[in-house]
């Protein structure tokens, strides 16, 4: 009977280690309108799911008085699970030990756990409460940050990592979110820094809250660094759930197809779009109007909304949208739009998931700040990300195709490989107005009224050039389309795409203009 | 934001010789609006502490001559006269914080 004796032993001794800093921590945690790690980790996985590992690791600092503390898992709960039935790797720092601080045996077992995601071929989610590096280990912390950069940076573009704020992540913690591929905040939890608002404002004088500083929203929409916002950690756990249900596990596999829908939006995509270009519409309808169910699953919602990215299914299949947004900055390509493209046509080219870009721009953003915050690098990313990618890549243009834009948004030239185009398509070198201005300056100068010499001349200009057919003569479109074809193109041109084997020549890696 | 938007909160918006109508960024209009530098206006690059002065106005001043010390991240700054002229004001005493951009010194 000693077994059952071990066994009762045990069942002790976790319990009091998975109550981490014990119950007045717990009770702090919650009173900041926190969940515990324990609870996230159980909210996030299905019933039953999760093994952790690790539990009993111990810290070996000595000095400070640290040889006599226990720290119950060392701050950070890890293991492995599944959702929706399909295995995850998952960690949790614990705020109430210790404040999450990291020190080396707290960051040795997040890294064991990624290694393990990555060998096993599976996500990785973790989710960031910490005060930051454990100062009483000094170097030890900062060795422990910099293993988990490391691996951040080799399972890029193999497995989907994922990172979720859900209390303080300031400092040198801030950069494993920023390398992984999506970052989840929930309003009056998540607060990212490299230096706080003490700092700030002792060493400049500047002062600032958290929150305004870098809070949920500010990094949803100021910054960019987060992809996903939400109002609770219980919402932020649906949208973790949704995404992972749209992914594959690995970059060698693609995500599960699922049983295909009807999109359920009524409206067609000819009463969406005005015919006049000068009129915005909200483009995400035009993307409802096409996918299964109308179910589009924004990314970065907040951020540069003048671009539009996200995941949805087709016939049942995940594919990837990029698309230019009319109704806020008439769509324009700038820095941040640029970097918010990029980035996602990366993402989806490193996991297999097909590309569609829908296309209505006018052109680049003009300004001082534009072009000395360096939008010739910024938007030279759009350029690469989509030169470079293999999955299958289609653009459908519904309206305006200007000059450079029109290069950047997966043309033809870039290799896409479908082209199509509404007949409200426009695919001109730059707007009529301007086009009409430069060709026809002598004639508009010299006219007795040169107002209307000028709308004679723009309407010259939109008649032979304002349309879909001077490119279709050229072959870089492929077919202008009526409005309502375009969902049963768009699954036609994906089915017969299925095996595409794209030519790439051999390198260690390219060098994208970062 | 889709359905509730109104004809009427669409802004004119300029790209090139055409203007659209759209809605704006909070960014966009918070964007600082580009401003032609005064070569006589002494603005600090970076915020910092006033840590040494040395000139009064009204003062004439050589090319190169020491301003003031900036100090910001532990730095000591040396902030010198760009070209030869005559202090008009100085906006700032030692042991002052600034924040960047700060006009500290206007030059005749």
């Amino acid at each position: 009977m000693s077994l059952q004796k071990d066994i009762l032993e045990l069942r002790e001794k976790k319990a009091i280690y998975e109550k981490g800093g014990g119950d007045t921590a717990i009770e702090k945690q919650m009173a900041m309108g926190k969940l515990t790690a324990r609870q996230r980790i159980l909210a996030l996985l299905d019933e039953h799911s999760f093994q952790e590992y690790d539990l009993f690791v111990e810290h070996e600092e000595r000095n400070f008085g640290m040889d006599k503390k226990t720290l119950h898992g060392d701050g950070v709960i890890t293991g492995i699970g599944t959702m929706f039935g399909e295995p995850v790797c998952i960690y949790a720092q614990d705020f109430t030990v210790m404040g999450g601080s990291l020190g080396l045996k707290h960051a040795r077992k997040i890294t064991k756990i990624m290694d393990h995601a990555l060998k096993m071929k599976v996500p990785c989610i973790g989710i960031n409460d910490s005060g930051g590096a454990r100062i009483q280990e000094g170097i030890g912390a900062l060795a422990g940050y910099g293993e988990i950069f490391y691996r951040n940076t080799m399972a890029s573009g193999v497995i989907p990592q994922i990172s979720v704020i859900l209390g303080p992540c300031a400092g040198g913690a801030v950069y494993s979110p920023a390398l992984t591929d999506f970052v989840f905040v929930v309003e009056n939890i998540s607060k990212m820094f490299i230096t706080g608002p003490g700092v700030i404002e002792s060493v400049l004088g500047e002062v600032i809250s958290q929150e305004e500083l870098g809070g949920a929203r500010i990094h949803a929409e100021i910054t960019g660094n987060a992809h996903f916002y939400a109002q609770s950690e219980f919402d932020c756990f649906d949208q973790i759930k949704k995404l992972i249900s749209l992914l594959p596990a690995s970059n060698t596999k693609r995500a599960a197809k699922v049983e295909p829908k009807v999109p359920s939006l009524k409206k067609q995509i000819g009463q969406i779009i005005p015919q006049d270009p000068k009129k915005p519409y909200d483009v995400r309808d035009v993307i409802r109007a096409v996918v299964d169910d109308s179910d589009f699953f924004e990314v970065q919602e907040l951020f540069a909304p003048n671009i539009v990215i996200g995941f949805a299914r087709l016939n049942g299949d995940t594919v990837g949208f990029v698309a230019n947004q009319p109704l806020y900055l008439a769509g324009v390509l700038d820095c941040d739009s640029s970097d918010k493209a990029a980035r996602f046509i990366r993402f989806c080219d490193s996991f297999n998931i097909p590309l569609i870009t829908l296309e209505d721009m006018p052109g680049y953003l003009p300004g001082v700040d534009q072009e000395h915050a360096g939008v010739i690098r910024h938007g030279a990313k759009v350029l690469y990300a989509y030169s470079e990618a293999t999955v299958p890549k289609v653009t459908v243009i519904l309206r305006k195709a200007y000059g450079g834009g029109y290069i950047a948004m997966n043309s033809r030239h870039l290799g896409a490989d479908f082209v199509f185009a509404l007949p409200s398509a426009e695919i001109a070198v730059m707007g009529p107005e301007g086009a009409a201005n430069i060709i026809f300056a002598k004639e508009i100068k010299e006219a007795a009224d040169p107002d209307a010499m000028r709308a004679a001349k723009v309407q010259e200009y939109v008649d032979k050039f304002a349309n879909p057919f001077v490119a279709a003569a050229k072959g870089y479109i492929d077919a202008v389309i009526e409005p309502n074809e375009t969902r049963n193109l768009l699954i036609n041109t994906l089915s017969v795409s299925k095996d595409k084997d794209d030519y790439r020549p051999e390198k260690k890696h390219g060098i994208p203009p970062f | 934001m889709t359905e509730a938007t109104k004809d009427s909160e669409f802004v004119d918006f300029a790209v090139t010789a055409r203007k659209y109508k759209t809605l704006l960024t909070k960014k966009f209009i918070n964007r600082k609006e580009w401003e032609t530098p005064n070569p006589n206006n002494i603005k600090s690059y970076i915020p910092g502490t006033i840590i040494e002065l040395n000139v009064k106005p009204g003062q004439k001043v050589k090319q190169g001559e020491l301003l003031l010390r900036l100090e910001a991240m532990k730095m000591q700054n040396r902030i010198d006269m760009p070209f030869d002229g005559i202090i008009k004001s100085v906006n700032v005493n030692v042991g002052e914080k600034i924040p960047k951009n700060f006009l500290m010194i206007e030059i005749e």
